[in-house]
């Protein structure tokens, strides 16, 4: 059964993100008191079912990198709760075992593999710490699984490998655990085009196989959408938007959502891009715009946006579509906002 | 037709060392007056190697070069001394993918753009720094008299490209050469940036060689795309005839690893191996190992170049037969 078919609804989610958030204090001057704030991640909820890949974009600056952090305790958060198969972080579920059950692939797939350890000891070693049983069996497997012949690439170092190669390694370290759930920081990003589609065809075989569930970021919007079942847009650390990924693609329902589609180059050269969707950079985290963080670079923006933050919530009643924008709630005071359903 | 300003004839470049690479193995590229063309390929294609050889950026003593060069009818290989200094940043100069690493961090934006001015053209600090203000609000910096005053780091990325634009055009060149400018953007970013490329090579009327890895990047930049694979350019056309009619099997594996509109759940169509390590000169097609169309022949000879139209090629013995028709 393929993830989309899988009713979400009726289901307890696998893994619930409630109201993560995470500020890192700047400090400055002579004394190193703190100066300001950069909210990195304020306030982000959302669910992944079992078997579901959640995709995630967003500008450099987000907020995306810092959630995968979060969620496998690299950084640790300030407020929020993860519960992952009904266990809440803390009281039920340690962060060791949170770390097992989550794992995670990076970009650098140079930096992130020990340049002194073999490729199958370092596939082996998260299950010899984590205690499973017969780590170098288990490392084994993967690599076969992953297209590396473990005899011939078993006793290479990562200097040895190419990036595509190491990246398979990576994949097969983080299946080593057996994990629940597979964080997919910007993984392919850094590889070229062709090894790139052989490392997604890889993913997709390896989720059908083992049932896993994805949270797959990225900024390569393309790669999103093909690998995504929901799509998940954040700005300046908040969701803006989430919704299944044929929604959103044919539907956005957000202005910066709208934006940053558009900013994809067209393939069409009889139909160029002539003019640019966003104007300048994405500002600043440290100190975020009032009330709707994207006002400032919003074409659509009102009075009502510079004062009151929106919420997010659902476009209508029992939609899987859920957005923060004055525009779609009928009580916001904006002056092109929905009217209220019928009922 | 007018001459070409820059035209590249059986260009070899091959570094030397501990292990010899063949980098670029006899590459031709013709180059008209006011035109972009985007050079495409992955990494170790040769694309910058190209790039840098034309500025004679690589270090003498460690790189082989044979072939010729010439700019405008000047021969590039023997240039030296002061015709080569000029001919760098005023004839033809260079954007590159990292403006933080590219800009000297200890002088300001509008110290760096008037320095090249006065170097080229010979001009007074002020009224060098009167042109380096004139750039900067070309490339629609906002403020512009303030952020002559700033340093690098006070910038963000998209800024630090528009001024590394500003100090690459502050002299007018010929030719811009431009390496990867937009990969470390986002994209919103980069729309803009390759807006305004695309205003700024109309407005001044220069030739654009735009390096990219990225099939997207390249049609919104460029009239003509070359695709490189191991060194060498593997086909070439304008960007309709590239996109819509690609011949080459390594094209096509590309555009379809695009996943430009790729239905959701079908098998991306993915090149397999990797490219190859370039340590012998290919004596035979390099994509062969790679490629589901290879012929004993393919293996054993280098392919024919055909030339299915004017200023059209491609480098395959099968040429035009698409993967599907397999």
């Amino acid at each position: 059964m393929s993830a989309t078919d899988m009713p979400t609804r009726t289901k307890a989610p696998l893994l619930s993100v409630r109201e993560l958030k995470k500020h890192f204090p700047i400090r400055g001057g002579i004394l190193g008191r703190q100066q300001a704030v950069v909210q990195a991640v304020d306030g982000v909820s959302f669910e992944v079912a079992a078997g579901e890949t959640l995709g995630i974009v967003g500008e450099s600056g987000c907020g995306k990198s810092t959630t995968a952090k979060l969620l496998i305790g690299l950084t640790q958060m300030d407020d929020g709760d993860i519960v992952l198969d009904g266990q809440r972080l803390g009281p039920d579920l340690s962060l060791k075992a949170l770390r097992r059950d989550i794992q995670m692939v990076f970009q650098d797939s140079y930096a992130s593999l020990n340049p002194r350890m073999t490729i199958a000891d370092s596939v082996a070693f998260g299950a010899r710490v984590q205690g499973l049983d017969d780590p170098q069996g288990r490392a084994h497997r993967l690599m076969a699984r992953v297209g590396l012949d473990p005899d011939r690439f078993g006793g290479r170092y990562p200097h040895e490998l190419s990036g595509g190669q190491r990246q398979r390694v990576n994949i097969a370290r983080a299946l080593a655990m057996s994990p629940k759930v597979v964080v997919l920081d910007e993984a392919v990003s850094a590889l070229d085009k062709s090894v790139e589609a052989q490392v997604l065809n890889l993913l997709a075989d390896l989720r059908e196989e083992f049932g896993l569930t994805y949270i797959f970021i990225s900024h390569d919007l393309n790669v999103v959408r093909y690998i995504s079942d929901r799509i998940l847009v954040m700005y300046l650390g908040e969701v803006v938007e989430v919704a299944p990924v044929d929604n959103i693609w044919e539907t956005p329902a957000h202005p910066y959502t709208r934006s940053l589609f558009s900013a994809m180059p067209s393939m069409d050269p009889d139909n160029r891009t002539t003019k640019p969707p966003l104007s300048g950079d994405p500002p600043n985290p440290i100190d975020p715009p009032s009330g709707c963080r994207f006002h400032t670079r919003c074409p659509m923006a009102s009075e009502v946006c510079k004062r009151k933050h929106p919420v997010l919530g659902r476009m209508a009643q029992g939609s899987p579509h859920w957005v923060a924008c004055h525009l779609h709630d009928p009580a916001s005071g904006h002056p092109k906002a929905v009217e209220e359903a019928p009922a | 037709m007018s001459d070409p300003i820059l035209q590249i004839d059986n260009l070899n470049v091959r570094f030397k060392g501990k292990r010899t690479v063949h980098a670029i193995n006899d590459l031709s590229l013709k180059l008209m007056p006011g035109e972009t063309l985007a050079l495409l390929g992955e990494s170790g294609s040769g694309k910058s190697v190209t790039l840098k050889t034309l500025l004679r950026l690589l270090p003498e003593k460690r790189t082989g070069l044979d072939g010729s060069i010439s700019f405008d009818g000047t021969d590039i290989m023997t240039l030296s001394g002061k015709r080569l200094r000029s001919y760098r940043g005023g004839d033809v100069s260079m954007v590159f993918q990292e403006p933080a690493l590219a800009l000297d961090p200890v002088y300001t934006v509008g110290d760096q753009i008037a320095e090249a001015v006065m170097r080229h053209k010979g001009v007074s600090k002020s009224e060098a720094m009167a042109t380096a203000l004139d750039m900067l609000t070309r490339v629609r910096i906002p403020s512009p008299e303030r952020r002559l005053k700033n340093y690098p780091h006070e910038l963000s990325g998209g800024m630090r490209q528009r001024v590394m634009i500003a100090l690459a055009l502050a002299c007018r060149p010929r030719l811009l050469l431009a390496d990867e400018p937009t990969t470390a953007l986002d994209a919103t970013v980069q729309i803009q940036i390759l807006l305004l490329l695309r205003e700024l090579q109309r407005e001044f009327g220069m030739a654009v060689i735009f390096v990219t890895h990225d099939i997207g990047v390249a049609v919104e930049i460029s009239e003509r795309i070359a695709v490189m694979y191991a060194g060498q350019i593997i086909e070439e056309g304008t960007t309709r005839e590239v996109i819509a009619d690609p011949q080459h099997p390594y094209t096509q594996g590309l555009l379809a690893a695009n996943l430009h509109d790729v239905a959701k759940g079908t098998r991306l169509d993915a090149i397999p191996g990797a490219p190859p390590s370039l340590e012998t000169r290919p004596d035979a097609c390099s994509f062969a190992p790679r490629c589901p169309l290879a012929l004993p022949a393919c293996r054993a000879e280098l392919p024919p170049v055909r030339t299915p139209g004017p200023r059209r090629r491609v480098a395959c013995l099968r040429a035009g037969e698409t993967i599907a028709a397999e």
